[in-house]
């Protein structure tokens, strides 16, 4: 199974997206975003590994020792910096929805309904 | 759309797209084989060119150094997002709110909380500080380092109370902290243009590998990007802390 990693990614994905079209709590709705944000975690990782290569930290290692690739575990880096800065705005957001609406749930929020 | 109608229309759709994205993925090199070249390369040179033996910490301050700098101001402005967020407005009143559940008693800190978040204290800034000055040798770096640097002040509001927390994390010594971190990385960058290299180009002769001045630029920037992480993290745990505080009363 060469692509298992893959169906794990698309599972993460659409079972994240499942919890925020279905939520009933702007707090869970949030916790949603960051599964489907861990499934771009999981996908760049696996583009990444090379069988029988270790972490690319290449200390008391003799040169030449396989390593998996770098770029994408600095990019995975910035994908989680970016998920707890987006996190911490989507909860101020809830913070200041339940000031004003007196409620969590994104389907009482009457100003927004389309 | 109402919840019972919006559910089908999901899982259609949701079905077609995961169809889709999983065919699109497996256009992708098979898993365990991976094929090049930029891993390669960076493992390869990470050690000889700048003596940096974390390649990700290589990668992420020196061979991508610019893009970092966006990354930390992603940061940066969404502190700021948060903190305009949830000031308080001239004249905004704030009903005291039931922050316990009907019926149940508030529950103070044990004595246990108390011992050990305090004994933690000065282990958890001593670790932050070992993980930011030694990105460069194995993994850690600003971002980790500043997070766990920032856990810190947690802890003296968890074995104390937000007194305290104010005092050893005061906004007036943590928001001029931030900027300062922020501001830092960009002068690294523009020294190397003052002494005619390009932005952000490793202009300090390279130690070799294993040292905490090892890397050049690398340990420098990783210590202004532990200040700016530490210091926003500390900023949004007042932030939140004052807003869940400000509906209790005192503590």
């Amino acid at each position: 199974m060469t692509f298992y990693p893959y169906v794990i990614v698309v599972w993460l994905f659409v079972i994240g997206l499942y919890g925020i079209v279905s939520s009933r709590n702007l707090i869970h709705l949030t916790i949603c975003l960051s599964i489907i944000q861990s499934s771009t975690y999981v996908l760049l990782l696996s583009i990444g590994y090379q069988k029988g290569a270790g972490a690319p930290v290449l200390l008391h290692v003799p040169p030449g020792t396989p390593a998996v690739d770098p770029v994408v575990q600095a990019l995975v880096l910035t994908d989680i910096v970016v998920e707890v800065t987006v996190t911490a705005l989507l909860l101020a957001l809830a913070i200041q929805a339940h000031k004003r609406f007196g409620t969590l749930d994104p389907d009482e929020l009457r100003v927004l309904r389309g | 759309m109402r919840r019972s109608a919006r559910l089908p229309v999901f899982f259609v759709a949701a079905g077609g797209f995961a169809a889709l994205f999983l065919a699109g993925l497996r256009g992708l090199p098979p898993f365990q084989q991976y094929r090049g070249p930029y891993g390669y390369v960076l493992n390869a040179i990470s050690v000889p060119q700048r003596g940096i033996t974390d390649v990700v910490s290589a990668v992420n301050f020196d061979f991508r150094g610019f893009d970092t700098l966006g990354e930390e101001y992603i940061l940066f402005t969404s502190v700021i997002g948060v903190v305009a967020l949830l000031r308080r407005l001239a004249g905004e009143t704030r009903p005291a709110q039931e922050q316990t559940a009907p019926g149940r008693p508030e529950v103070e800190t044990s004595d246990a909380t108390r011992v050990f978040t305090l004994t933690l204290v000065g282990m958890v800034t001593l670790f932050g500080l070992y993980i930011v000055s030694h990105g460069q040798i194995s993994p850690g770096g600003g971002f980790q380092g500043g997070t766990i640097l920032a856990t810190s002040p947690l802890m003296v509001y968890l074995a104390g109370d937000f007194e305290s927390f104010r005092r050893i994390a005061s906004t007036r010594l943590v928001e001029p902290a931030e900027a300062l971190g922020a501001a830092g990385y960009a002068f690294i960058g523009l020294a190397a243009m003052a002494l005619g290299f390009a932005f952000l180009y490793n202009f300090i002769p390279q130690v070799g590998p294993g040292t905490v001045i090892s890397g050049g630029t690398v340990a420098l920037i990783d210590a202004t990007v532990g200040l700016e992480v530490a210091a926003g993290f500390v900023l949004l745990l007042t932030t939140f802390l004052e807003e869940f505080l400000s509906g209790r009363g005192s503590r």
